[in-house]
C-alpha cells in the first residue's frame, strides 16, 4: 500500500486568539518531509501555541493546517511535551498503553514497546515506574512512545529544557536517530547550540508573527529580521 | 461511674470470650456493607469518571444531583427503599423487605453518590493533568474513563474503604428496611440503638467498641495506601 502524501506540511495564514490574546498571527510556512525545522523566539512568542496548532491539540481561530497539498491531519505524527505525562504504570507499559490505544495488537504492541525503549537506551529500566524516573529519562521513554507510534511528524516542545547537559545530550541523539529512520522533525528550543548542530531551518517566532523561515547555516550568521538579529544578539555572547 | 465501668468490663469479656451472639452480628454487618461497598462502587466509580470526563447534555445537573444526594437524609433513605420493596411497592414481588438484601440496597443509595461525588473529584484532578497528553496519543474521551480509573486506583480504593465505612455506620435506613430482626437482620448500628435503649449495656458497648474498631481499621488502611502510592509513584 502506497503511503498517503503528507507533505508539505503547511500553515496557512494561521490566527489563533487564546484567552482575548493574538496568540498567533497570520502565520504562514512550508515544511519539506525529511526535514528538521527548529521553532525560535522569546518566551510568549508562541512557539508552543505553533506545535500544538500543527499536532491538532488547538483549532486556529482563522487559517489553516494542511498537510500533503490539501490533505486533512493524518494518524502518523506525533508530539512529545515539554512535561511529558507518565501514567502510573512501569515506563515499558506506559509506551505499550500508546500502541494499545492505537490498535496494535499482541505480540506486535511488546515487541515494539521494547524495541523503542531500548533504541532510547532504557531497556534496563523499562520495569521501574514511570513516574519515579528522573525528569531525562521520563523525556527519554516519551520519546520512545511517540516514536513507537512510527509517526512521519514528530513535534517536541523544548525537548532539553530543564535537563543537565548529560540528558540534553542522550535527548539530542534520540532526536537524531529518530530524524535518521526517516521522520521529519519540527522542534521548539532555546537552545541555540542544540538549535544549530541539528536544524536545517529555522522558522523566527515574534509576538505571535513569523518573521522569517530560513536555512539554518544562513540564520545564524545573517538572520533575515531585525527581531531575529536582535534575538541572537542578546542570546549568544 | 462504677456502672459504666462495669459495664465496659463486661464488654471486653463479651469480645474476648467470642460470644456467639455478638459475633453473628459483626459478621452480618461486614457481609453486608462489603457487599453495598461493592456495588456502590461498581455503579459510583465510572458513573463519577465518566462525569469527570464527559461533554454530555446534562453533566451540570448530574453533579449537582450527585452533591445533593451526599447529604440525603438517612432514614428518607430507608422510607423511599421501604416504599419500593414492601408488598405493594413496585420492587415488592422480589420479597426482600426485612432481609439482609434490603440493607445492602439502602445502603448502596447512600454510599453510591459519596463514591461517585469523590471519584468524581479525583478523577476530574487527573484527567486535567492528563487530557493533553491522552488527547495527543489519540485517546477518546470514553476510552479515556477506564485510563483514568486505573491509574487514580489508589485514590479510588480509598473511595472504596471510606464507602464501606460509611456503610458499616448506617443505622436509620438500615433500622427501616431491616427490621433489626435478631439473627436475620440485626447488624452492629441497631443493635446498638436497640441493647441501648433496653439497657443491655454491655453488649452495646461491645458492639461499639468494634464498630469503632472496624471504622479505625479503615481510616489507618486510607493512610498507609496514601503513603504507598506516594512512595510508588510520585
Amino acid at each position: 500500500m502506497a503511503e498517503r502524501a503528507i507533505f508539505p506540511l503547511q500553515a496557512r495564514g494561521v490566527s489563533i486568539t487564546l484567552g482575548g490574546h493574538a496568540a498567533l498571527c497570520a502565520v504562514s510556512f512550508s515544511i519539506e518531509a525529511g526535514r528538521r525545522a527548529m521553532v525560535l523566539g522569546a518566551n510568549g512568542a508562541g512557539k508552543s501555541v505553533l506545535l500544538r496548532v500543527l499536532h491538532g491539540l488547538l483549532v486556529p481561530s482563522s487559517g489553516e493546517i494542511a498537510w500533503g497539498g490539501d490533505g486533512t491531519r493524518p494518524r502518523e505524527q506525533a508530539m512529545v511535551f515539554q512535561r511529558p505525562v507518565m501514567l502510573r504504570r512501569p515506563a515499558l507499559a506506559n509506551i505499550a498503553y500508546a500502541l494499545a490505544v492505537n490498535g496494535v495488537a499482541e505480540p506486535e504492541r511488546s515487541r515494539r514497546a521494547r524495541a523503542a525503549i531500548e533504541r532510547v537506551g532504557l531497556g534496563h529500566i523499562g520495569r521501574r515506574q514511570a513516574r519515579v524516573l528522573s525528569g531525562g529519562e521520563q523525556q527519554r521513554v516519551a520519546l520512545a512512545r511517540a516514536w513507537a507510534l512510527k509517526p512521519r511528524a514528530l513535534f517536541l516542545d523544548e525537548p532539553t529544557a530543564s535537563l543537565d547537559p548529560a540528558a540534553a545530550t542522550e535527548v539530542e541523539r534520540v532526536i537524531a536517530e529518530i530524524h535518521a529512520a526517516g521522520t521529519t522533525i519540527v522542534l521548539t528550543t532555546h537552545n541555540l547550540g542544540f538549535a544549530r548542530r541539528v536544524a536545517d531551518e529555522i522558522l523566527f517566532l515574534h509576538q505571535g508573527r513569523l518573521t522569517e523561515q530560513t536555512a539554518a547555516t544562513q540564520f545564524f550568521s545573517h538572520p533575515q529580521s531585525p527581531e531575529a538579529g536582535a534575538f541572537l544578539k542578546a542570546e549568544l555572547p | 461511674m462504677g456502672e459504666i465501668l462495669s459495664s465496659f468490663g463486661l464488654a471486653l469479656r463479651l469480645i474476648g470470650s467470642g460470644d456467639a451472639e455478638l459475633w453473628h452480628i459483626v459478621v452480618l454487618s461486614l457481609e453486608v456493607s462489603l457487599a453495598a461497598a461493592i456495588l456502590a462502587c461498581a455503579i459510583g466509580l465510572p458513573l463519577g469518571a465518566a462525569v469527570a470526563v464527559g461533554r454530555f447534555p446534562g453533566r451540570r445537573a448530574t453533579i449537582v444531583t450527585l452533591n445533593a444526594l451526599l447529604g440525603l437524609p438517612s432514614v428518607v433513605v430507608g422510607l423511599v427503599v421501604y416504599l419500593l420493596l414492601s408488598r405493594a411497592g413496585p420492587l415488592g414481588s422480589l420479597g426482600i423487605l426485612f432481609t439482609p438484601g434490603a440493607i445492602v440496597v439502602a445502603q448502596t443509595l447512600l454510599v453510591l453518590p459519596m463514591v461517585a461525588a469523590l471519584a468524581r473529584q479525583f478523577v476530574e484532578d487527573d484527567w486535567r493533568e492528563y487530557e493533553e497528553q491522552l488527547t495527543s496519543l489519540g485517546v477518546s474521551r470514553p476510552r479515556a474513563v477506564p485510563t483514568l480509573l486505573w491509574d487514580g486506583r489508589y485514590s479510588l480504593l480509598t473511595v472504596a474503604l471510606a464507602g464501606f465505612g460509611r456503610a458499616a455506620s448506617e443505622v436509620g435506613a438500615v433500622m427501616i428496611v431491616g427490621g433489626n430482626i435478631d439473627g436475620v437482620t440485626r447488624v452492629m448500628t441497631t443493635a446498638i440503638a436497640l441493647e441501648t435503649s433496653k439497657g443491655d449495656l454491655p453488649l452495646a458497648l461491645a458492639l461499639g467498641i468494634v464498630l469503632v474498631f472496624v471504622v479505625l481499621t479503615l481510616n489507618a488502611a486510607v493512610d498507609a495506601i496514601r503513603q504507598w502510592s506516594v512512595l510508588r509513584h510520585g
